[in-house]
């Protein structure tokens, strides 16, 4: 695993008790307004702005608020929050720590993956030496009447509970399965109490913010999409690993940073993100162009794009929760689709009407999985189509 | 984690979350500022207070919205995705059922993005719809088919199995699963867990395999189910349906060797004009009698009769309880349960036996007419009881376990052959060619057609608990039960709230009437009861049975009661798991509006008013009710069946 010689944010030099003690000198408000002034957005994928959620959490009624860390990172070609979870725990906690502190909360839960539990001991000691240093518990670093405290939740393997209305159902002890919105979890959330879900990344990266400024963040990044990100990268390249690069840097840059620049295609931003061919690699990895949690799978020249597409499908006909029809049936009839077109038996006319199927599962899915699950069929399909057809059929 | 909280704040604590908090609280007081949210649906405009959904406010301008996986018993699910809309300025198309207006806002119901959203997940459901329309009970009542026909559904975009993959559970005496029509809306689910809290059905695996389940897949006769068949009247499908019985009833009919009898329960006669095309509420009891003759039924009885029994019987019981606990100052199990409701009586072996003693021995009125029609009827008509049959017309399900429960064969057969909804008779009726509409009109037969309006009432919830109440306080008191409530009408225990609660002062003390001296041990008069509160309740729906069981394990108010009526259904036997589909709480009020109608019709409305009554003591019982005789023929035992399943 490799780590980028130029320290931009997350991976910048950080003391974590004055950077923490820093802040509890700072009103509530001015930490949520130095965060909203950095432009920060959710780390997890979706890219919600930070601010806005805390500040929605601090407003909302409610005698007990929930900060949880969703460190049930899940997305296929991530790994970028279990380098995070391993050597920068105490940045996260103490992240969490001003997320509590921000919006009024004594309780705080990290949500594990299933696939994490080897690191319970080791994030479960970092809490326990983070108790004995005063930064979590009662009085936090001398804090008169602010107290919060951390615990361990064990996730079952579900990738859904990525999700954070349906990793708070998987909290209560109920299915993973996400609930209707709104009400957002901000307002009712874990046990029916304003709750703010943030990733790994986000947590460390606002306290980051916190302690050296939102101008100094804005120096990395595109105007819309600030600082600095995580990015895990696999596949067909010669350096694969967790990379810290700006946002907004183009695919190409990046390919060129991580030794894949023969790469066919990118997937950015793992499953459900989007698979980018070639000819776009002058695109930009932000918001405002291709989105992504931070996943970044390179394919070679060799690999059969169809058996990448049918590889995610599988995916996400595994994973799907199953309550609403478009996710759990829909997913299972692309899947077909690309099993007929392996075959070369799938007819034009029926590859329209399956992408038709795939715009009215980003439309109609009760949550981002099903809304995401087509991404990937729908730009294979449309990027590779002339390669997956004339491989496979004599016959169009 | 205070994981209790969540249930008090919530409600049930067995129900997810996710339909749980799945709304917004919608402002109640109009005039408050911020209250009221302009909306514009379809071009049209209108103020709805903040937190209704969309699909409500398009109730407000007549704008149908579809749905399938909503309910209005039910929590909001937000699954199916058939009632999306477009919302102007959201990504992504919003479900109607579940979004709630919270700013002002521009819908489009729909547009083309919708059609086509809507028609495409149909088409999803559609594929693993296994099974014809034309040999299937709901034809023609089956809201998946009418949204298809909606939609324009003329071919299976997305291909359509015609294997079966699923084999039929006909386990249960009670309730059919035929999982291959299940289009995993999970109205079932909501209702077993939210509605009625026995928590019997719920979704297992993910994705495409995602199935609607029993505990560990087992066949559902072998699970906590209490075969209330609430799951049926809310299933959108032929998923589920009741054990139809009918077959077994033609051929009886056709046996010229057998006399076939059918006893009729007060709530099918308010509700099966509904099969018929007539509005929820029409009463048609004397149509439906010259019906079941003309369908071959020799008899036709009225079950009312044996309710008016059962009347005499329980509150016997009830007086038999009181005197041992205050006058013999003997331990007595308080307070009295009812026991009417078979689907209340195997929720309470499953959940709570340790209060089977509560339970009122009494059959029901289903059970107990089976015995006096294989004994008294049989003896009196000269008939062999090896060759009657006896059917029930009830609107239950669970009443098909009831008859099948081994211990009732009292009369020394079967007591009761076969429990048939008011749905598989309205079937039968319609195979007969009948229009049951347009019948001329007809009574019971004697002499077991003769009952008071007491009896009818035991159709709504409260009903038994009124018809008790008008008999054991004229009983006790001594004073005509009309001079204490007007028109003998007991509002308190009348409505839909889900538990009712009242007290009743025992004014004066009335001489035992010789017919109860024996049950009594002698005793001259109540007035071991003057100047005492006797305190009653009511509860319809086991997840409110539950909250008042609970409430009793306590130590609570109720555990202070005397006697309370509990029913296993929502609305009491009106709203009963056999009745005509569909339900919603309007159809239930108009059915329990139409038997108190009809009630005022009958020459009496107490029970033991009823001079058959009289007769059959006199004639057959012998020594008054709780005598040795109806011991034999009209009590019951329990069994404790714990929640564990082997």
């Amino acid at each position: 695993m490799s780590k980028t010689e130029k320290k931009l944010v997350i991976f910048s030099d950080l003391d974590v008790e004055k950077a923490l003690k820093n802040a509890l000198q700072k009103s509530r408000p001015d930490i949520i307004g130095e965060v909203r002034d950095s432009g920060l957005k959710g780390r997890g994928g979706a890219g919600f702005p930070t601010a806005v959620k805390w500040n929605l959490a601090a407003a909302a009624q409610g005698e007990r608020k929930f900060v949880i860390c969703n460190a049930d990172e899940g997305e296929p070609g991530t790994f970028k929050d279990r380098v995070l979870l391993t050597d920068y725990a105490d940045q996260l906690i103490a992240g969490m720590v001003l997320a509590a502190y921000a919006i009024g909360s004594k309780d705080g839960i990290i949500y594990l993956r299933a696939e994490y539990t080897y690191l319970r001991k080791d994030l479960e000691a970092t809490i326990e030496k983070m108790r004995g240093k005063k930064m979590l518990g009662k009085r936090i670093l001398g804090k008169d009447g602010f107290e919060f405290d951390v615990h361990i939740h064990m996730g079952s393997g579900a990738y859904i509970c990525g999700e954070e209305t349906a990793l708070i159902e998987s909290l209560e002890g109920h299915r993973g399965e996400p609930r209707n919105r709104p009400p957002f979890p901000v307002t009712v959330g874990y046990l029916g109490c304003p709750t703010s879900v943030n990733n790994v990344e986000t947590f460390i990266t606002a306290l980051h913010i916190v302690e050296k400024g939102a101008k100094w963040f804005k120096t990395f990044g595109t105007e819309k999409s600030t600082g600095s990100k995580l990015f895990s990268v696999s596949g067909d390249c010669e350096k694969p690993g967790v990379y810290e690069l700006p946002m907004g840097i183009t695919i190409k840059k990046l390919l060129e940073t991580v030794g894949g620049e023969d790469a066919k295609a990118v997937q950015v931003g793992g499953a459900s993100g989007t698979c980018v061919p070639r000819k776009d690699f002058d695109r930009a990895i932000a918001y405002e162009d291709v989105s992504t949690g931070g996943s970044i799978i390179v394919f070679g020249q060799q690999r059969d794009m169809l058996q990448v597409a049918i590889n995610f499908m599988e995916f996400f006909c595994e994973e799907s929760c199953g309550q609403c029809t478009p996710c759990r049936l829909g997913t299972e009839t692309l899947l077909e689709g690309l099993d007929l077109l392996d075959e070369g038996k799938c007819s034009l006319k029926h590859l329209r009407e399956l992408c038709s199927l795939g715009e009215t599962m980003q439309l109609s899915s009760k949550c981002g999985l099903g809304q995401s699950a087509p991404n990937a069929f729908l730009s294979i399909v449309e990027n590779f189509k002339s390669e997956i057809f004339d491989t496979r059929c004599s016959c169009r | 984690m205070p994981n209790k909280d969540k249930s008090t704040k919530f409600g049930s604590d067995r129900a997810p979350a996710s339909s749980v908090v799945a709304s917004v609280e919608v402002a109640k007081n109009e005039k408050d500022l911020g209250a009221m949210v302009a909306v514009s649906i379809d071009g049209n405009e209108i103020k709805v207070p903040f937190g209704t959904t969309i699909l409500d406010a398009a109730k407000k301008l007549n704008i149908k919205i579809p749905t399938l996986c909503h309910h209005e018993d039910l929590k909001v699910a937000g699954v199916c995705r058939v009632c999306v809309v477009e919302v102007e300025g959201q990504r992504t198309l919003q479900a109607a059922c579940a979004y709630p207006i919270t700013s002002p806002m521009t819908i489009k119901t729909y547009s083309s993005k919708v059609r086509k959203a809507r028609r495409h997940n149909l088409d999803l459901m559609l594929k693993h719809h296994v099974g014809e329309c034309y040999s299937c009970f709901r034809n023609n009542n089956c809201e998946l088919q009418s949204l298809a026909k909606e939609y324009g559904v003329d071919f299976y975009r997305f291909g359509h199995d015609t294997e079966p993959h699923h084999e039929i559970d006909r386990s249960s005496y009670s309730v059919v699963r035929d999982m291959n029509k299940c289009i995993q809306c999970r109205r079932c689910v909501r209702t077993c867990i939210d509605l009625q809290e026995v928590g019997v059905l719920e979704a297992v695996n993910r994705g495409p395999d995602l199935d609607i389940a029993t505990f560990a897949d087992m066949p559902l006769g072998e699970v906590v189910c209490i075969n209330c068949g609430q799951c049926i009247n809310r299933c959108p499908t032929g998923a589920l349906r009741a054990n139809d019985p009918s077959d077994e009833i033609w051929a009886a009919i056709e046996d010229p060797s057998k006399h076939v009898v059918i006893q009729t329960a007060p709530s099918p006669r308010a509700a099966i004009g509904e099969c018929f095309g007539l509005p929820a509420g029409t009463s048609v009891t004397r149509e439906l009698n010259t019906a079941m003759r003309r369908c071959g039924f020799d008899k036709v009885f009225d079950t009312n009769f044996t309710a008016d029994l059962t009347i005499m019987e329980e509150a016997t019981e009830l007086l038999i309880r009181l005197k041992k606990a205050l006058v013999d100052k003997e331990q007595v199990a308080f307070p009295q349960f009812t026991s009417c409701s078979p689907g209340w009586v195997k929720y309470l072996e499953h959940f709570y036996p340790e209060y089977i003693d509560c339970l009122s021995s009494c059959k029901s009125p289903q059970q107990m007419f089976g015995s006096i029609i294989k004994t008294w009827y049989a003896e009196t008509a000269g008939i062999h009881p090896k060759d009657i049959v006896t059917v029930a017309l009830m609107p239950c399900s669970a009443k098909k376990f009831e008859c099948n429960r081994p211990e009732m064969q009292d009369s020394g057969y079967k007591d009761v052959d076969y429990g048939l909804t008011s749905r598989e008779l309205a079937q039968m009726i319609q195979e007969a060619g009948l229009d049951l509409p347009n019948l001329p009109h007809s009574d019971f037969d004697d002499p077991i057609g003769e009952a008071t309006g007491a009896g009818l009432i035991f159709g709504a919830t409260g009903g038994v608990m009124e018809a008790a109440l008008r008999t054991a306080v004229e009983i006790v008191t001594g004073v005509k039960t009309e001079k204490i409530f007007e028109n003998l009408d007991i509002i308190p225990v009348r409505g839909f709230e889900g538990v009712k609660y009242m007290e009743i002062k025992v004014p004066a003390a009335g001489p035992v009437p010789p017919i109860l001296s024996k049950a009594l041990g002698g005793l001259k008069d109540f007035s071991f009861l003057k100047g005492a509160t006797l305190k009653v309740a009511v509860a319809h729906g086991t997840a409110n049975a539950k909250k008042i069981m609970e409430d009793i394990k306590a130590g609570g108010k109720f555990s202070e009661c005397h006697f309370i009526e509990f029913m296993a259904c929502p609305g009491g036997c009106l709203g009963g798991g056999g009745q005509p589909i569909p339900t919603s709480p309007e159809i239930r009020e108009a059915r329990t509006r139409a038997i108190y109608a009809e009630e005022k019709t009958l020459y009496s409305r107490k029970s033991h008013e009823n001079p058959t009554i009289d007769r059959i003591y006199k004639e057959f019982l012998n020594d008054g009710p709780c005598g040795h005789k109806s011991h034999k023929l009209l009590h019951t035992h329990y069994i404790k069946r714990g929640n564990k399943i082997v």
